[in-house]
């Protein structure tokens, strides 16, 4: 702070003056300053040993610190490591736990599920969103960039209540785990357009059986005699308020037209096999399952739990048949 | 280079300002003389509430510590109260009222929080205390300062900073164990097992202490307290300072001049006590400025000398610059300005007041799901998802039930039927859907209450209002 900063004379200059008196002054560099330079200079060698500094643009490696204690060979890499151990040591213990458990068994963990419900969130919106939608909403395949194959929804929304497989704990995982493909043979050939017409004005009307025709077309061997769907084939429920593809009466005669995944014009219903897909773990199919069931659609098991596995059987061994609805 | 240009206009003017700056510049250690005297007194009192920061975190108070902000676990505990995240706009109201204070008592009185109750003024008080009763009087001190390094130097100077230091580390632990319960940090602190965020604390605040205290001290005050320099602002010509009366005091002269008794002008005999005593250096005669703490030393000094010499009292006085000019001077309540601030304080308080009394023990937030604003049910039915989130701000356990109140006529509660354990001291989530056949849906948005209360204590209970979303009708 002692430096003459506007001094009067006294402080010699550089010798030469412009402007008739512009000059200037050859004044030091306050004290503070010099030292400020002295450590920073002093710091940028530290810091080189320290850190990596020499990039190698043949192996991609580079200089490493001269490993001064606790800090040489330190890499962004390494640090990313650590900070993420950090976390998978956090969450270790419920890993570790959910391993050896059911679904249902973490279900009715509370801590557990309270868990699953957090983590669950991206493995969903990876895996899961690009079809069934954010938080399991849908997707609606609806308008001119779907103008190859409108079909309205393009896979089930997630958190009502109306299951074409189940919707227990176990059956939302045997889903996930096995996949599903949905079926119904296209009508075209089958039935007159009066026929269609008929059976999709019954239909929309939320009460199919109203027209013998429904019996008599065969269409009670996969929708059952009421219409109200069978969880082992998958077959929709033609009686509750919720559409699998379109409700509106154009969409419900172009399901019974053209059938689902059968050939041209067909509605289309795949869900990949993620067991064999490879690409999600046990454990995350466990976590989905329990994530998806609390989306607030999920039913409680019946008492006596129903083996449903044979699902999966069932519906390819009914190939034949026509299944799966509008 | 020639003669400095003469200078002509108010804008070459500003570049020798420094020239009219009669502030240490740094360039000597001000060493100030301690003279007895009223306001010395009055400082010493107003400086020792200080202590209460070295011993206040020690106190205890249902077996915890009484005043604890516990940043770490977000909660601030003062007695009985507990203040969590959700209220903490009660401290911003607070750190309001504080400032206030500080504000309304600037236009009044100038700056008594610089002279007597700020802690660079206390502890630089403190320091140099020490410094005198180990170097002495300000004169044996510059002696000191001057003279060649020898023995008693060495040692003098040595055992000064080991105090200094000492008060130092003082200072930074009582400052963190307000942070974190006294008695665990002194348990780690004496074996080694402060964290790296303690120990840089812990440094900082001995290094600040020493440096600041030690070294900077007026210094502090003139370039790096932003108070300082915002006090013009709330004073004016009504607010009373410690101030030279120069009508009486001019022409100053010396009382005795070549051993003749020099006929007497003004009551000033340009003794400099009241430099002398200045703890930042300043010259109080050349008017108020940005140096002075108004910290009324220099009232002391100059009331002893005026004793001296037999004149009256208050030659340098408390008093308003439109007294000292001769204006007529305001009543305290006609100072529009202050009541501005003190109307400010009383928000403020009343803010302060009605939060400590609506806590609460229980609080409920409740966010509705925003994707899907709601769900078909295959029934036809529409279901809202509600995201529940209950603060318990007692210290025990307790379940809560649920309840709604207006939505949709013949609307279920599902997962709402057990009561909810609600841990103690965080919030606890949990969720419910609420259905409802659509028929009886009759808007897109639906107003709905939703309440918790204990079920041991139904008067301790939480509402939040929330909306039943439907289809767009």
């Amino acid at each position: 702070m002692s430096d003459i900063h506007n001094s009067a004379g006294g402080v010699p200059t550089t010798g030469h003056v412009w402007d008739d008196d512009l000059a200037d002054y050859v004044n030091q560099p306050p004290k503070w300053w010099m030292l400020g330079l002295t450590a920073s200079a002093i710091w940028v060698v530290v810091y080189w040993t320290m850190y990596p500094a020499v990039p190698l643009a043949m192996s991609g490696t580079f200089f490493e610190g001269v490993g001064l204690p606790g800090s040489g060979k330190w890499t962004a890499i390494k640090e990313l490591a650590e900070d993420q151990k950090v976390l998978d040591d956090v969450r270790k213990p419920y890993e570790d736990k959910l391993k050896n458990m059911t679904p249902a068994a973490i279900l009715a963990d509370e801590e557990l599920s309270k868990y699953v419900e957090r983590s669950g969130k991206v493995l969903f919106s990876d895996n899961c969103g690009g079809c069934h939608g954010q938080n399991g909403v849908g997707t609606e395949q609806v308008g001119a960039k779907f103008a190859q194959r409108e079909q309205g929804l393009m896979a089930p929304r997630l958190n009502d209540d109306d299951w074409l497989y189940g919707g227990t704990i176990d059956d939302i995982h045997t889903s996930i785990s096995g996949g599903r493909q949905g079926m119904m043979v296209a009508h075209k050939d089958i039935l007159s357009a009066a026929e269609i017409d008929t059976l999709a004005n019954a239909v929309a009307s939320g009460n199919p059986a109203s027209t013998p025709l429904f019996a008599e077309k065969g269409c009670t061997a996969c929708h059952g005699a009421d219409g109200k769907g069978m969880a082992a084939m998958g077959s929709a429920n033609l009686t509750d308020k919720v559409w699998r593809f379109d409700g509106s009466l154009e969409g419900i005669k172009q399901t019974i037209t053209y059938g689902v995944n059968a050939g041209d014009n067909a509605r289309v219903a795949i869900m990949p096999n993620f067991t064999a897909a490879g690409k999600l773990s046990a454990v995350e199919m466990k976590k989905l399952a329990v994530y998806v069931y609390k989306f607030g659609g999920g039913q409680k098991a019946a008492p006596v739990a129903v083996e449903v596995a044979p699902a999966v059987e069932a519906a390819s061994a009914a190939e034949a048949a026509p299944v799966t609805a509008p | 280079m020639s003669e400095p240009v003469k200078e002509v206009g108010s804008v070459t003017s500003i570049y020798s300002e420094h020239e009219e700056w009669k502030v240490n510049m740094g360039d000597a250690t001000v060493h100030a003389k301690r003279m007895p005297g009223r306001f010395r007194t009055l400082k010493y009192i107003t400086e020792s509430l200080w202590l209460f920061f070295f011993v206040g975190a020690y106190l205890r108070w249902n077996g915890k510590q009484a005043i604890l902000l516990d940043v770490n676990n977000r909660q601030f505990h003062i007695f009985n109260l507990t203040i969590l995240p959700q209220d903490i706009w009660m401290v911003s109201l607070l750190l309001l009222l504080l400032a206030m204070t500080l504000f309304a008592v600037t236009s009044v009185a100038s700056r008594v929080f610089c002279g007597f109750f700020c802690f660079q003024t206390a502890w630089v008080d403190l320091f140099t205390w020490i410094e005198e009763k180990l170097e002495g009087n300000p004169n044996k001190r510059h002696k000191l300062d001057a003279a060649p390094w020898n023995a008693e130097k060495i040692r003098i100077k040595l055992t000064k900073h080991a105090i200094w230091l000492l008060i130092s580390v003082l200072t930074g632990i009582s400052f963190t164990i307000w942070f974190e319960d006294a008695f665990v940090y002194w348990h780690d602190l004496t074996s080694f097992h402060l964290s790296l965020i303690e120990v840089t604390v812990l440094l900082a605040f001995t290094l600040g202490t020493y440096i600041l205290a030690g070294f900077m001290r007026e210094q502090t005050c003139l370039w790096l307290c932003p108070y300082a320099r915002i006090q013009a602002v709330m004073a004016d010509s009504q607010t009373i300072l410690p101030a030279y009366d120069m009508q009486r005091g001019e022409p100053r002269g010396k009382l005795r001049h070549a051993g003749k008794v020099v006929a007497q002008q003004g009551d000033c005999i340009d003794c400099f006590q009241c430099v002398q005593v200045c703890p930042t250096g300043v010259d109080i005669r050349e008017g108020q400025q940005l140096g002075c703490i108004t910290c009324g030393l220099c009232l002391d000094a100059c009331d002893s000398v005026m004793d001296k010499i037999g004149r009256p009292r208050g030659l340098i006085r408390y008093a308003s610059l439109d007294e000292l000019e001769g204006r007529p001077v305001k009543k305290l309540y006609q100072h529009p300005r202050t009541w501005v601030y003190v109307g400010i304080i009383l928000l403020a308080l009343g803010g302060i007041i009605y939060g400590l009394n609506h806590l609460g023990a229980l609080t409920l937030r409740v966010s509705p799901e925003r994707q899907p604003l709601f769900v078909r049910m295959s029934d036809g039915s529409i279901q809202n998802k509600y995201a529940f989130k209950v603060l318990n701000k007692t210290d025990k356990d307790l379940n809560v039930k649920i309840s709604a109140e207006g939505g949709v006529k013949g609307q279920v509660l599902i997962d709402a039927d057990k009561p909810q354990l609600i841990h103690h001291g965080k919030a606890s989530g949990f969720t419910v859907f609420v259905k409802a056949p659509e028929e009886n849906v009759k808007s897109e948005v639906t107003k709905l209450q939703f309440r918790v209360e204990n079920v041991e204590d139904p008067a301790m209970s939480a509402e939040y209002n929330t909306v039943f979303n439907g289809p767009k009708r």
